[in-house]
């Protein structure tokens, strides 16, 4: 374990969402139509923040505190299953 | 009591080099630049010849040379790089980097005029300019200075959670250069002053990694921090300078050494090489009856502000030489001991001069002095 002083050395551990919930920068949101999905899981190989998990039955899941809306699941979705909805109306 | 010591008759960049094979780094990275290149050439020799266990990376830059070192530092080495004036400056980036990251490490500087126009030769200006990189600087008067603080900036810079990089200035040509007498440590010694190191952040079980962002609300903190180790640093250096002195049999002073400054009338304040001319003009003004005193700032960052209010708080006046100078305020050490006297009723002279190499011998600040003395010196003066 390496031990240095607090805010000595700056350095960083692998932690999840180390810039806070980054959700909420999301203009619009990504949904899942699971009638749609057939678990090709483009989706959670494009996605740029690591936000898609797949569930235990293979289907893909949005993690919605860090996704922050960039639409390229929905781009990649060779099936257009994933659909943008402005999370503002 | 002194000691017997090996005294030995080196040139200052030998000297360094000598302290610095004596300190065993791991990793060295050095670029050449006049005046430091003896020193890199001597580190090479010692290598070829077996008497240093280390990896001399031939680099191209000194960019990439205090990146290389830093790299190693962060992986447990120890570590050493040095260069001067331009190199110094291509350097600054990293010497940045280095300084916010909080790395022990310790670099030389030959200091050395900047351009335009070229210069080879010495003044402060490269050395002073990185006063604000969260670094420890100090700055050597003579061959034995350079050795000595050389082996304390090692001391220091790896003492336990300073976490501070130190900087080891000395006068190019006027002490790198210049062949002078000193006493060296045995090797024994100096394994003992100096123990193996233990900052290092590779752990595989605890995977770090450094140089990453910091937001808003966490950035000043690191700023906070290192204010504060900075501070802390003065002790350290005062812990370091006793430690060392005890070792050697020498007073060995960290952040400022005074030379007769208890009953002076005036004092005169200098960092590097020409503290040597100021003691001897010292000697004269003495033998002609005005009471006037050295104070050495051998630390320049941390500044030893209270130390340079204790000396000089009770001085008729108060004369600086400055070797660098802040164009559109005045001398760079001038204004530093200005602010350092703030609220003091004691006025402060600067004497700007010895800037791209130009000798300044004692005659020259006998007469600043007596000026001094008469009352009719300005407030700054330039030797042109």
């Amino acid at each position: 374990m390496i031990e240095v002083p607090e805010y000595s050395v700056p350095l960083a551990r692998p932690k999840l969402g180390s810039a806070g919930k980054t959700g909420f920068w999301r203009t619009s949101r990504p949904v899942i139509d699971y009638q749609k999905c057939t678990k090709c899981r483009l989706c959670v190989i494009y996605c740029v923040e690591n936000t898609i998990d797949l569930m235990p039955d293979m289907y893909p899941r949005i993690d919605y505190d860090y996704c922050k809306g960039c639409g390229v699941c929905s781009n990649v979705c060779p099936h257009e299953a994933i659909t943008m909805e402005p999370e503002v109306k | 009591m002194q000691k017997a010591r090996k005294v030995l008759a080196l040139v200052g960049n030998h000297a360094v080099a000598y302290a610095v094979k004596q300190a065993k780094p791991q990793v060295l990275a050095v670029f050449p630049i006049t005046p430091q290149t003896t020193m890199l050439e001597k580190l090479a020799e010692y290598i070829a010849e077996g008497e240093l266990k280390a990896e001399l990376v031939k680099i191209e830059s000194e960019h990439s040379a205090m990146a290389t070192i830093f790299g190693a530092a962060v992986a447990g080495a120890r570590v050493f790089t040095a260069t001067s004036s331009q190199g110094l400056l291509y350097m600054t980036e990293m010497i940045y980097w280095v300084g916010g990251a909080r790395v022990p490490l310790v670099a030389a500087v030959a200091t050395r005029a900047i351009a335009a126009p070229w210069s080879i030769l010495d003044d402060h200006h490269d050395f002073v300019s990185k006063r604000d990189a969260i670094w420890i600087q100090m700055m050597a008067e003579n061959v034995q200075d350079a050795y000595d603080l050389t082996l304390m900036a090692f001391r220091i810079s790896e003492y336990p959670n300073l976490l501070l990089p130190v900087m080891m200035g000395f006068d190019g040509f006027i002490l790198t250069h210049t062949m002078e007498r000193l006493e060296v440590l045995n090797d024994e010694e100096v394994d003992e002053f100096l123990p193996p190191r233990k900052f290092n952040l590779i752990d595989f079980e605890d995977p770090v990694s450094i140089g990453q962002v910091a937001d808003s609300s966490e950035y000043i903190k690191y700023r906070y921090s290192a204010m504060k180790a900075m501070e802390n640093a003065k002790s350290v250096i005062e812990e370091v300078s006793k430690e060392y002195s005890k070792l050697v049999g020498r007073n060995v002073p960290g952040l400022v050494e005074d030379f007769m400054c208890d009953d002076a009338d005036y004092a005169i304040v200098a960092m590097g090489a020409w503290s040597g001319d100021v003691r001897e003009a010292v000697r004269r003004l003495r033998g002609e009856g005005i009471k006037s005193c050295l104070l050495k700032v051998k630390t320049f960052r941390p500044f030893p502000k209270e130390l340079i209010r204790k000396y000089l708080s009770e001085k008729k006046a108060v004369l600086v030489m400055d070797r660098a100078y802040s164009y559109g305020l005045g001398g760079v050490l001038a204004s530093e001991v200005k602010s350092a006297m703030y609220g003091l009723q004691v006025p402060v002279y600067n004497f700007v001069a010895g800037l791209g190499g130009q000798d300044v011998r004692p005659t020259v600040i006998v007469d600043m002095a007596k000026k001094l003395h008469e009352g009719t010196l300005q407030e700054e003066v330039w030797l042109v």
